[in-house]
């Protein structure tokens, strides 16, 4: 039996360039350079080594987002996913969290699953919880912030570093992981890679044929409101010393103006 | 007045600076009750009661630390459902925002993570956020449903509001999905002695120009002279010089503290997004053109094997 492994991944606003917000306080999808958040190639990475290891696997990679979101579906293709789905729809914008752990949770039982394998965060929302709300939607186990991960006997076994211990853990498929940015390095796409994404099947989804209605997701069926966005002012510009041998004494000067010696 | 609860971020009922400061900000909002899950909750109860805690809402079971996440989000449920508050407060840290995004999913709530600051609205609670590398702030508040707010550390002061803090046993009937992700084995990180990275006051950090683990101990000296934690760059952390625990920026921790040292970091956007809130920003890097620079309040361009040990003494020096 084939190992059937979604990928969520995602499509970004470049985080080195200028982010902003529109209008209506979404994030401006425009302004930036967008790019398949590269937190999620860690993703794709487990995803194709896991694959390696399994006597017959098929990756897929989902995304939701809009129409240039394809660009982080064709670069996972690039890295070697099988085939692509891609959630968009004029609906959608403005979705927060709870709605799209809706629309994924959808689109991942339209495709069929195994293993769900999702990125740590997203870099532009930084949130870090989609994983865990596909889990609870999905109604499957959760192995989240793996910084290893491996598949073996109908499970999925990891290491999670935490805040206060390492733990390891063990869970039945279908299940739910996330991967951190220590599960090892993403491979970059070959040429013969990018060459074969480009024949490689990609489906689009709209809301309807997921079966969502318009009103649970969106900006207006989102859950949380956004009532001000106010740029941080331009830090002050501060005092930069080059140290000729009195460097460490000025800078302790400093400090002890400012009561922290 | 509604009740507000509050996760409690504890070891074995020593209570973390984190809650103290979700406590002082739940008191803004209405009155506190604490949830207390795992040992301890006679131990931690005083201190709860002493930041304003009306009642403390205590459980115990192996399920806790035996399974990842859910075992908690059933508990959290089962509190909400006792209390009905006005808000649930949970300290910010990966794992409980995993427990208050599914907690939120399942109450049918909204959800704000990583909220820096909290006041009261006429809609419900207010909630800052700091996004985008901390470019921007906004502020956001829940549309649907109980407010479900994570927040980050040091976002207020801890305030002495003394109340009953009455131990209550919260009865919790675990679901069938609560055993589905075992805890097969756990290892405790070793106390380093330092303050906790999220929490200190004073953080110093090393990254690639420090250039070597054999240097470490130079920033450790320090720190330790001014009572702070050490952080490091991803770039020292991948070299493998300082632990993964002490990375600071976007994959790493997020720290906010009142002086925050950068020392041969140059002071990249993912660096920056775990640290550019803290209150006073120094940097000593010998490339008067790294970005650092741009966000320093004081900075020191030249070799930090001088700047640093130097430092270090003139501080050990003036506190005598
Ligand atoms: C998705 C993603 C997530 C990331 N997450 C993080 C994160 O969480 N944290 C993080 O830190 N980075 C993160 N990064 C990496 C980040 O982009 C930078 O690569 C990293 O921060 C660089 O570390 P550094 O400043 O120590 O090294 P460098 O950029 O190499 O800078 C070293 C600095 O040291 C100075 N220097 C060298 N020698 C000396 C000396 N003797 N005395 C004084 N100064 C000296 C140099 O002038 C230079 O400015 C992430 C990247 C990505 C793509
Ligand atoms: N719009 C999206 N499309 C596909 N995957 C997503 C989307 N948003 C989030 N994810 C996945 O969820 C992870 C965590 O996202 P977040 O909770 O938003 O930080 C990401 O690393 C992705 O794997």
């Amino acid at each position: 039996m084939s190992l059937r492994i979604v990928v969520c991944v995602k499509y970004v606003p470049d985080a080195t360039g200028d982010r902003r917000f529109t209008e209506d306080l979404t994030t401006d999808r425009e302004a930036v350079d967008g790019l398949l958040s590269e937190l999620d190639e860690y993703a794709v990475e487990q995803a194709l080594q896991i694959s390696g290891n399994a006597e017959d696997a098929e990756i897929t990679v989902v995304t939701v987002g809009p129409e240039d979101a394809r660009d982080a579906l064709r670069k996972a293709l690039s890295m070697g996913a099988d085939k692509a789905v891609h959630v968009e729809d004029d609906d959608l914008h403005g979705t927060d969290v709870m709605g799209t752990s809706l629309v994924l949770a959808k689109a991942v039982e339209h495709i069929g699953y195994d293993l769900v394998i999702c990125g740590m965060a997203s870099t532009d929302g930084t949130m870090g919880v989609l994983p865990a709300l596909l889990a609870e939607r999905l109604g499957v186990p959760q192995a989240t912030l793996l910084s290893e991960v491996a598949v073996e006997d109908g499970a999925v076994t990891g290491r999670r570093d935490g805040d206060a211990a390492t733990e390891h853990l063990r869970a039945e498929l279908p299940a739910v992981v996330s991967v951190t940015d220590l599960s090892g390095e993403a491979r970059y796409p070959s040429f013969k890679g990018i060459m074969a994404a480009k024949k490689k099947p990609v489906e689009t989804l709209d809301l309807s044929d997921l079966g969502i209605e318009a009103e649970e997701v969106g900006l207006e069926g989102a859950w949380t409101a956004v009532e001000d966005a106010t740029e941080r002012p331009p830090r002050t510009a501060g005092t930069v010393v080059k140290d000729e041998g009195e460097g460490a004494k000025q800078l302790a000067e400093f400090l002890a103006g400012q009561k922290f010696i | 007045m509604a009740e507000v609860l509050v996760l409690v971020d504890h070891a074995d009922g020593s209570v973390r600076k984190p809650t103290l400061e979700l406590l002082a900000l739940a008191r803004r909002i209405g009155e506190p009750v604490a949830v207390h899950l795992g040992t301890g909750a006679d131990t931690a109860a005083p201190v709860l009661a002493e930041h304003g805690a009306v009642r403390v809402l205590a459980a115990d079971a192996p399920e806790f630390t035996e399974y990842l996440v859910v075992p908690k989000v059933d508990a959290l449920e089962a509190a909400v459902a006792a209390v009905s508050p006005a808000a649930v407060l949970v300290p910010s840290n990966a794992e409980n925002k995993e427990i208050a995004a599914r907690l939120a999913l399942r109450i049918g709530s909204g959800l704000i993570t990583d909220a820096v600051d909290l006041t009261a609205g006429d809609e419900g609670p207010v909630a800052s956020q700091s996004v985008f590398a901390a470019g921007f702030t906004t502020r956001s508040r829940v549309s649907r449903g109980t407010p479900v707010i994570t927040v980050k550390p040091n976002s207020a002061t801890p305030e002495a509001a003394p109340a009953a803090g009455t131990v209550e046993q919260l009865t919790v009937t675990f679901g069938e999905k609560a055993t589905g992700t075992r805890v097969t084995s756990r290892t405790e990180r070793e106390a380093t002695g330092r303050p906790e990275l999220t929490e200190a006051a004073i953080v110093v950090s090393g990254g690639r120009g420090v250039n070597g683990a054999e240097n470490f101990p130079l920033i450790e000296a320090l720190a330790d002279a001014l009572g702070g934690a050490v952080g490091a760059s991803r770039a020292a952390v991948d070299a493998g010089w300082y632990p993964h625990s002490n990375q600071v920026g976007q994959t790493g921790k997020q720290v906010s503290p009142q002086l925050y040292i950068a020392a041969g970091i140059s002071g990249a956007i993912q660096h920056r997004a775990g640290m550019q809130t803290s209150k006073t920003i120094v940097a000593v890097n010998k490339d008067a053109e790294a970005p650092i620079f741009e966000l320093v309040d004081y900075g020191v361009v030249g070799d930090l094997f001088q700047v640093v040990p130097q430092l270090t003494e003139e501080v050990k020096a003036r506190k005598g």
